[in-house]
């Protein structure tokens, strides 16, 4: 914790903030300087500039496997080692050995196919229920509250009875999945289109445009925000969705939740760490995916992905 | 119908205009007016009396100014000669097409650059491409941002956007303008330029304006009539014919007859402010 205070760097103020309030004005004006070449970072040279986006997340990761040898090593009695077994030990046996390697990729494989399947219908089925939910008050009033509903519903609990109707499978993670991501892309979609300016549907109706430009040339547009956003969380929560569906259907090709179950029982815990971390870097490289989209589609006109001008 | 002068206080003397008002300023030949108010009411549900009997009348080449308090039905007037609404009581004369309408905020999309913004009133009324094109372009040039068409909003100075929503505005050839208060968030120098471009673009187009705004100034130097609503229930309870002839020059601001009109107005207001 000490560590992280920025007058504990510099022991001389902190000496002098313990004698006298003058001093402690001192030390606090001492402050800005110590995060100085990160803000100075903007106009120096690219390596600089990297060491300092990079140096902190870098300093984190350093911190996090020091603190994951001390646990294991220290903490732990050897005989309870496995319950988080040397980071070597993990990539040696998770990631290098070919054998085991391919088996999580294989799994991985099968679970991104869910959880892309699962994203595109959730996709498809929220993104037109929110633009007919704003067409209409009537629709609006009549769905919502089953979309609600549908958030609040422990989905994990209907999946017994999924698995009796659509087969203890494929079919049923993809079910499972969608439904899971379902919700975020109906709110964040129909909040956008609902964002439109009063004045701009005034300009609009001054037009004389009709129900679909109005649709395709203001509320689509100016919702596309919104719509990105609730891409985002919901591919988050497709992959959650697709790992935890392979618990409860385990027919077919297993995926890497069923992975993660097998290793487990098997207590091969070097093997259940590098498939945690495979599944991780898939939430990753979804959520990066979108990020990259929207920064994207949004590059011209949205303050969250807005350039100086020129 | 008449033009009615509505007298607050007869004691005063009886300087430049507050008397009763020709219908077009004298030069022009009569004719009838573009946008025409009689006796209109306006009630919103719930029970806001927004606007009370205004009866009013534009023509051609004549460009009026409402000045009132805030909250008084400056706008729902003019969302009522609009269309946008409909009156309680009354009736309304204007034409049903060719109505240009320039919101307080600029109302430009994002998500659109100059060029396309400008043609998006064209585009919605589905003329082809490359007369939407011209017109844009002309109006760009017209409002002076030639060279600015592939900006985005965002990469726009406050007047630059609206100089934009002007452009976009002049595109539908308008014979009615609707201004409300169109240059309320832009800085006084930015301001007095912008508003000698709109009478430079006036002098050129002959419109019917109605304008709202705030500034007296911005009023008696753009308008060849001014008109005076009174706090909340809106009536029209002063009108000030501007008798400076166009074209003019921002030297007029400067002038002991344009401070003296600007004066008689501000008392007009604060005495229906109460
Ligand atoms: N759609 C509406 N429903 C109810 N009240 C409204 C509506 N539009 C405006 N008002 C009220 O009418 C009054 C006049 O509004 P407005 O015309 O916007 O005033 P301003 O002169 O400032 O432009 C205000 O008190 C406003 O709150
Ligand atoms: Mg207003």
């Amino acid at each position: 914790m000490t560590i992280t205070t920025p007058s504990a760097t510099t022991p001389s103020a902190a000496q002098a903030a313990a004698v006298s309030p003058r001093a402690e004005a001192a030390a606090g004006a001492a402050r800005p300087a110590v995060g100085e070449p990160a803000l100075a970072g903007g106009q120096t040279s690219w390596p600089r500039r990297t060491a300092a986006t990079a140096g902190p997340p870098v300093a984190v990761f350093a911190a996090f496997c020091g603190l994951w040898y001390l646990v294991s090593y220290v903490a732990l009695t050897p005989r309870r080692r496995f319950l988080l077994p040397p980071l070597h030990e993990v990539i040696r046996v998770g990631f290098l050995d070919w054998g085991n390697f391919s088996d999580i990729l294989r799994g991985l494989g099968n679970t991104t196919q869910v959880a892309l399947s699962g994203f595109a219908i959730a996709s498809a089925v929220g993104f037109t229920v929110a633009v007919l939910m704003a067409q209409t008050r009537w629709v609006e009033r009549s769905i919502y509250p089953y979309a609600v509903a549908l958030q609040t519903l422990p989905v994990l609990a209907m999946t017994p009875l999924v698995g009796l109707w659509f087969g203890f499978g494929l079919t049923s993670r993809i079910l499972i999945c969608s439904v899971l991501s379902l919700f975020p892309i109906i709110t964040n979609t129909l909040f956008g289109l609902q964002s439109v300016e009063p004045s701009q549907r005034d300009l609009f109706a001054l037009m004389k445009a009709g129900r679909l430009a109005r649709l395709w040339r203001l509320e689509l547009p100016a919702a596309l925000p919104g719509i990105l956003t609730g891409l985002r969380t919901s591919g988050g929560l497709a992959v959650i969705g697709a790992i935890v569906a392979d618990f409860f259907f385990r027919q077919g090709q297993p995926g890497i939740g069923r992975l993660l179950d097998i290793y487990r029982n098997a207590l091969e815990t070097e093997r259940l760490y590098a498939a945690i971390f495979c599944s991780s870097l898939l939430g990753l490289a979804l959520f990066l995916l979108n990020t990259a989209v929207t920064k994207y589609v949004l590059r011209n006109w949205h303050a969250s992905a807005q350039r100086k001008p020129s | 119908m008449t033009m009615q002068a509505h007298e607050r206080s007869p004691g005063e003397p009886p300087a430049t205009g507050q008397v009763t008002i020709p219908r077009q300023p004298t030069g022009w030949p009569a004719e009838p007016p573009v946008l025409s108010f009689h006796d209109v009411d306006m009630v919103f549900r719930g029970g806001v009396h927004a606007v009370d009997q205004v009866s009013l009348d534009v023509a051609p080449g004549e460009l009026v100014s409402i000045v009132g308090p805030s909250g008084c039905g400056k706008s729902t007037l003019l969302r009522i000669a609009s269309g946008l609404q409909a009156p309680t009581h009354g009736s309304v004369t204007a034409p049903d097409d060719h109505i240009a309408y320039v919101f307080q905020d600029p109302t430009l999309l994002p998500w659109r650059n100059v060029l396309d913004n400008v043609a998006l009133c064209s585009q919605l009324r589905r003329e082809p491409k490359s007369e939407r094109l011209r017109k844009a372009q002309a109006a760009i040039d017209m409002v002076g941002l030639t060279g600015f068409e592939k900006r985005y909003p965002n990469q726009l100075s406050g007047g630059m956007r609206m100089r934009t929503s002007l452009a976009r505005a002049l595109t539908l050839d308008p014979r009615l303008f609707l201004f409300d208060e169109p240059f309320g968030a832009i800085d006084e120098i930015t301001r007095e330029r912008l508003n000698g471009e709109l009478l430079r673009i006036f002098s050129g187009s002959r419109f019917a304006g109605l304008f709202v705004t705030h500034s007296i100034a911005e009023a008696v130097f753009l308008s060849s009539r001014v008109v005076v609503m009174s706090a909340r229930p809106g009536r029209i309870i002063g009108e000030f014919a501007v008798p400076f002839p166009y074209p003019r020059t921002p030297r007029l601001r400067a002038e002991a007859e344009f401070a003296a009109l600007t004066g008689q107005i501000g008392e007009c207001l604060r005495g229906g402010a109460e």
